[in-house]
């Protein structure tokens, strides 16, 4: 059995995540969070040794096309639906910053 | 009037696509306001798409299987040129580039799309109350959820809007609203039907499929939407099996296994009147001349605590893609960093944020074995199982929801109590095969009750031979 999820898992989860949590957000998702953590507990009841895991449903394999050149999407199309563009590039905030 | 019944219409000139659509359009305008299927209703598009379809019989084309078919698609399917916001925050605004392939596929089946349904954000959710528009009300009684994720889909299709949608299923998202809301809905086979433009949640669960009200209008949906997509890699090569043909082939000699641990005593909370439906629907089948007799698939108990492990894990990963980056919301701060905090923070609602931190958690280094690995490995458990029963039978059957339609507000402050109305369906996603709910009567409260189809992959016609049993003999449904 694993221990019970804490208050700092889930604000280190949420930061992971790119999540910020009010005082109260991160009390009550703590509580929910092991509700369900603790649901799926009754799977330690289970002889899984020599069981493999399964991934997906489909025995996946690589699929490859012809080399053939095909419609692509619009570049102005797709640069018209991000928030910030210049120069046809997305534009975002200093990535180096204070604090970083 | 059934889909067939109005694509034979518009395809001999005996109506317009037109009139159709108008009458369609006023079913929505007469009760939409109380009902909130609908994110985005498109009278414009539709009528145009509709006028199109007249001159194209005028001038003497056949527009296709469905021609001047209302249909509705759940809005977290991408339409080109149309908003798509998965009814979320994050992406509302955003004006998708392209078009899904089961959108195209509509089209050019000459269906005309009405609207984008509403839904739980993103797909998470089992009563369409995590909707950021708004929740979507049962058109059977408005007090009541309509299930969920794809209650806008089911919604749409009990009141009469249209007659049929597309809806999408991970762990149940189109079985359990189309058994709340007394409607037939069908979850194929994985990669039976192209997920290119779905919206991903869990990618290895998702899978697009039919509402309908009837049995052979969900066939005449799934055989447009079906088929090998080269977009998506994880599309099945294999042309579709003709479904409408077998339609009337009864299920005479087919074995039959009623799940005995999601139809009993081994659940808390299947409840005594969705447990006598099942008990009329095995019995219609058996005097249809199939063996019907209850059997042990064990590991179906586990599928609902590896599904919530495994959705969210995908989900955490999915979603990263919501980084106010490339396309909708973003939250300007004084750094990227902060930017993404802020636009997420923002953008998404609570359940998004509980399954992305859930999975993000289980992925985590120091949990990953615990939690997602051992899911992994309940998942084989599962597949193995029912290997095994479908070795000796050719279907199984069990509720598709514990209980009826509950009310608004019931179950929104426990988000487990919620997962719970999963159980009997997250087995055939984790295992990637298909199955279906049809109507069978109604509980102690007047509300429908769905008797869940089960089959192994690609056991699609088997699947719709004992659906259409089943509509036959069913008592008499709710009214809208």
């Amino acid at each position: 059995m694993t221990e019970r999820i804490t208050r700092q898992d889930v604000a280190h989860v949420a930061d992971l995540a790119r999540l910020s949590l009010t005082d109260d957000e991160l009390d009550a998702f703590t509580v929910q969070l092991a509700d369900i953590l603790d649901h799926a507990a009754d799977l330690d009841a289970l002889d899984l040794a020599d069981v493999s895991p399964t991934a997906h449903p489909l025995p996946l394999v690589n699929v490859f096309r012809d080399d053939v050149i095909g419609p692509t999407s619009d570049r102005d199309e797709v640069l018209a639906a991000a928030p910030s563009v210049e120069d046809s590039q997305f534009k975002v905030p200093p990535v180096l910053g204070e604090g970083l | 009037m059934s889909a067939r019944h109005l694509a034979e219409a518009v395809r001999s000139g005996a109506r317009s696509a037109r009139s159709v659509l108008d009458e369609h359009l006023d079913a929505i305008s007469a009760r939409e306001p109380e009902i909130h299927a609908f994110n985005v209703v498109l009278t414009e598009e539709a009528t145009a798409a509709a006028d199109e379809i007249d001159r194209r019989v005028a001038a003497g084309e056949d527009p296709g299987p469905l021609a001047g078919v209302p249909v509705a698609v759940k809005d977290n399917m991408c339409t080109r040129g149309i908003p798509t916001t998965c009814s979320s925050r994050i992406l509302e605004g955003w004006i998708p580039p392209y078009d899904a392939t089961v959108v195209e596929r509509l089209a050019a089946a000459g269906a005309v799309m009405v609207g984008k349904t509403n839904l739980d954000e993103f797909a998470m959710g089992s009563s369409t109350e995590n909707s950021a528009f708004g929740v979507t009300r049962n058109p059977l009684d408005t007090t009541k959820v309509p299930g969920g994720s794809s209650g806008g889909s089911a919604a749409a299709v009990a009141a009469g809007f249209v007659p049929l949608s597309l809806g999408s299923d991970t762990g149940g998202s189109i079985r359990q609203p189309a058994a709340l809301c007394g409607v037939v809905g069908v979850k194929p086979t994985y990669g039976a039907v192209s997920r290119y433009g779905l919206v991903a949640f869990a990618s290895s669960l998702d899978q697009i499929g039919p509402f309908a009200r009837t049995v052979s209008d969900a066939a005449l949906l799934l055989e447009v939407i079906s088929g090998h997509d080269p977009l998506d890699s994880t599309s099945i090569p294999e042309a579709p099996a003709d479904l409408t043909s077998v339609l009337d082939r009864g299920v005479e000699g087919m074995r039959i296994g009623i799940i005995e641990e999601l139809s009993g005593d081994v659940l808390e909370g299947i409840a005594g009147d969705v447990r006598a439906r099942l008990g009329e629907a095995a019995a219609a089948l058996e005097a249809a001349g199939a063996t019907v007799e209850t059997t042990s698939v064990p590991s179906t108990v586990y599928g609902l605590s590896a599904y919530y492990v495994i959705a969210p894990a995908e989900a955490s990963s999915n979603l990263a893609r919501y980084d106010g980056v490339r396309f909708g919301l973003r939250v300007d701060a004084a750094t990227s960093g902060e930017m993404h905090s802020a636009t997420r923070t923002a953008g998404f609602g609570d359940e998004v944020k509980r399954r992305i931190m859930l999975g993000t958690y289980a992925l985590s280094a120091g949990y990953y074995d615990a939690y997602y690995g051992k899911s992994q490995k309940v998942r084989t458990l599962i597949v193995d199982d029912f290997a095994r029963a479908y070795g000796r039978y050719d279907l199984l059957l069990s509720p598709t929801s514990p209980t009826t339609a509950f009310s608004l507000g019931e179950k929104t402050a426990d988000p487990m109590t919620m997962y719970l109305t999963d159980v009997c369906t997250i087995p055939s996603n984790l295992a990637g095969h298909p199955s279906m709910s049809v109507p069978f009567g109604v509980g102690d409260d007047g509300m429908p009750v769905g008797v869940q189809v089960l089959a192994p992959a690609m056991g699609e016609p088997a699947m719709f031979r004992a659906a259409a049993v089943l509509e036959a003999a069913a008592p008499p449904g709710a009214a809208a």
